[in-house]
């Protein structure tokens, strides 16, 4: 961890019609970080996941990621996008591309890489989460722990230095879930920024910088391992802890 | 009957060919026309939301000879009145544009509906990949979207077909105005009629039955998770 900013989240609000999912959000992410979001479900840790790389659109605040404000209207979300990966709960894999395909499509349409630079550097990433074998499959064809292990693949086939995961194992049998962890710690170790909604706390202790415990649209704590898995302050977190441990 | 076949067979056949053109042009311009409103509907601009609703409840809501007379008798009027020199379009261009913009309004339904049938995480997993809505929509969704269309795209193309019979009133050649042209010169309705039905029927059963096929194609492929290539190959 440096002491680069990478994120800077300052009075975030996110509305859905009257409901109010984020209520103001303040958070400083450093390069390298790896920061894991808790909290119970519906308490808003999908939004402000999504509202980092304007999936979805704040409502107030400001959110400052490699010095580009996102809501800038000069500033080209797309190229900013390209910067920050993302992995989804339920992969989001493209069905009518093969594996390889899949993973070259944003470098070879963003014009950031040629065909064979994708393909090359496409197999590259397999091999490191070890799916060399599986370039020519189909999504359909592979098991809930290989698809997340493509989905991370193609997301950091665009060389982000930013990584946001949502809940990347909650779809999976959970045989499979050490395989996709084991891909994500070794990113952490490689010096990823990354931002990690879960529900898995030896991930969480073992992995993380810091956790932060969000509830009703507030961070209402956060510190390292340590501090809030072992000596939680606030009653909520001590609540919810006592559920999920 | 075998009179009628022997005399106007070639005619006929001339005329299905006509049938057949029309329904082919007026089907790749209802694509066309379709992909656009479609794009229209799903798009996140209120005003290109309203653009594309009023073509598909206007187009749809007028009957399609109306709409063939509207641009064959009414639009040269128009240009008349505006101090043009008379002029028509030929029954070809007028029948194809009647044909295709009716049929682009029911295109644009079975797109958007294709469109929205697929999963959301599709399109943020490529707009968070840094590609544009464009490029998303291009490789992404609208591929697996057409596939999803294929069968009602064939059933529209079937509605297309008996359609074009109502051309015959602005007199395009095609198969039911020669049925009414043979039918006229020899009195034999009954036989005449009978077999330009057979021919529609022909048609018809030949493109449903194919439509059944690439339906079930399509459900073995999804369920067995086959890439549609290997298929092909077989
Ligand atoms: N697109 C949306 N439209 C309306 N409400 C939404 C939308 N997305 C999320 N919500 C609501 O916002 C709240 C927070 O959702 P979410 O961020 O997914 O929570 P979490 O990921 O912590 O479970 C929930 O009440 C959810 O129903
Ligand atoms: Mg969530």
């Amino acid at each position: 961890m440096t002491d680069t900013v990478k994120i800077h989240v300052k009075d975030l609000k996110k509305y859905f019609g009257k409901l109010e999912v984020l209520k103001s959000i303040n958070i400083d992410i450093h390069e390298g970080e790896v920061v894991v979001v808790i909290g119970p479900s519906g308490s808003g840790k999908s939004t402000f996941l999504r509202c980092l790389n304007k999936l979805e659109h704040s409502n107030g605040g400001t959110i400052i990621v490699d010095g580009n404000d996102i809501n800038d209207k000069n500033i080209n979300i797309n190229k900013v996008r390209e910067d920050i990966g993302m992995v989804f709960q339920h992969f989001n894999l493209f069905p009518n591309m093969n594996v390889i395909k899949n993973i070259m499509l944003a470098p070879v349409k963003t014009k950031k890489m040629t065909e064979s630079q994708a393909h090359e550097a496409g197999m590259r990433l397999l091999k490191r989460v070890g799916l060399e074998s599986k370039a020519e499959a189909y999504p359909q064809q592979l098991s809930g722990g290989q698809k997340q292990r493509v989905a991370i693949a193609r997301a950091l086939a665009m060389n982000p230095s930013i990584m946001l995961f949502d809940e990347p194992t909650s779809a999976l049998d959970p045989e499979m879930v050490g395989e996709v962890l084991t891909v994500m710690k070794e990113l952490a170790k490689a010096g990823m920024t990354m931002v990690v909604v879960t529900h898995e706390m030896g991930f969480a202790r073992e992995v993380a910088d810091r956790i932060v415990f969000m509830d009703g649209g507030y961070i209402i704590e956060e510190g390292t391992p340590d501090q809030i898995l072992k000596n939680p302050k606030q009653e909520r977190t001590i609540s919810f802890l006592n559920k999920v441990l | 009957m075998i009179s009628i076949l022997q005399s106007y067979s070639t005619m006929l056949l001339r005329a299905l060919g006509y049938t057949l053109v029309l329904t082919v042009l007026a089907l790749i311009f209802a694509m066309i026309i379709g992909l656009i409103f479609a794009l229209m509907n799903v798009s996140h601009s209120r005003i290109l939301n309203i653009i594309g609703t009023v073509y598909v409840d206007a187009i749809r809501g007028v009957p399609l000879i109306v709409l063939a007379f509207f641009i064959y008798f009414g639009v040269p009027q128009a240009f008349k009145m505006m101090g043009f020199t008379s002029f028509r379009l030929p029954a070809l261009q007028a029948g194809t544009i009647a044909l295709a913009m009716n049929c682009g309004a029911y295109m644009a339904e079975i797109f958007r509906a294709g469109i929205e049938s697929i999963d959301k995480g599709q399109m943020e997993a490529s707009r968070s990949l840094g590609l544009t809505y464009g490029t998303s929509m291009k490789c992404v969704i609208l591929p697996q979207a057409f596939k999803v269309m294929i069968p009602s795209i064939i059933n529209q193309f079937i509605i297309t077909l008996k359609d074009t019979s109502i051309l015959s009133v602005i007199g395009y050649p095609e198969l039911t105005n020669m049925g009414r042209t043979i039918a006229g010169n020899t009195f034999l309705s009954l036989q005449t009629w009978a077999i330009v039905g057979v021919m529609y029927m022909i048609v018809i059963v030949s493109l449903s039955k194919a439509a059944k096929r690439i339906e079930r194609k399509i459900k073995i492929e999804d369920s067995e998770g086959k890439p549609r290539k290997r298929h092909r190959d077989q």
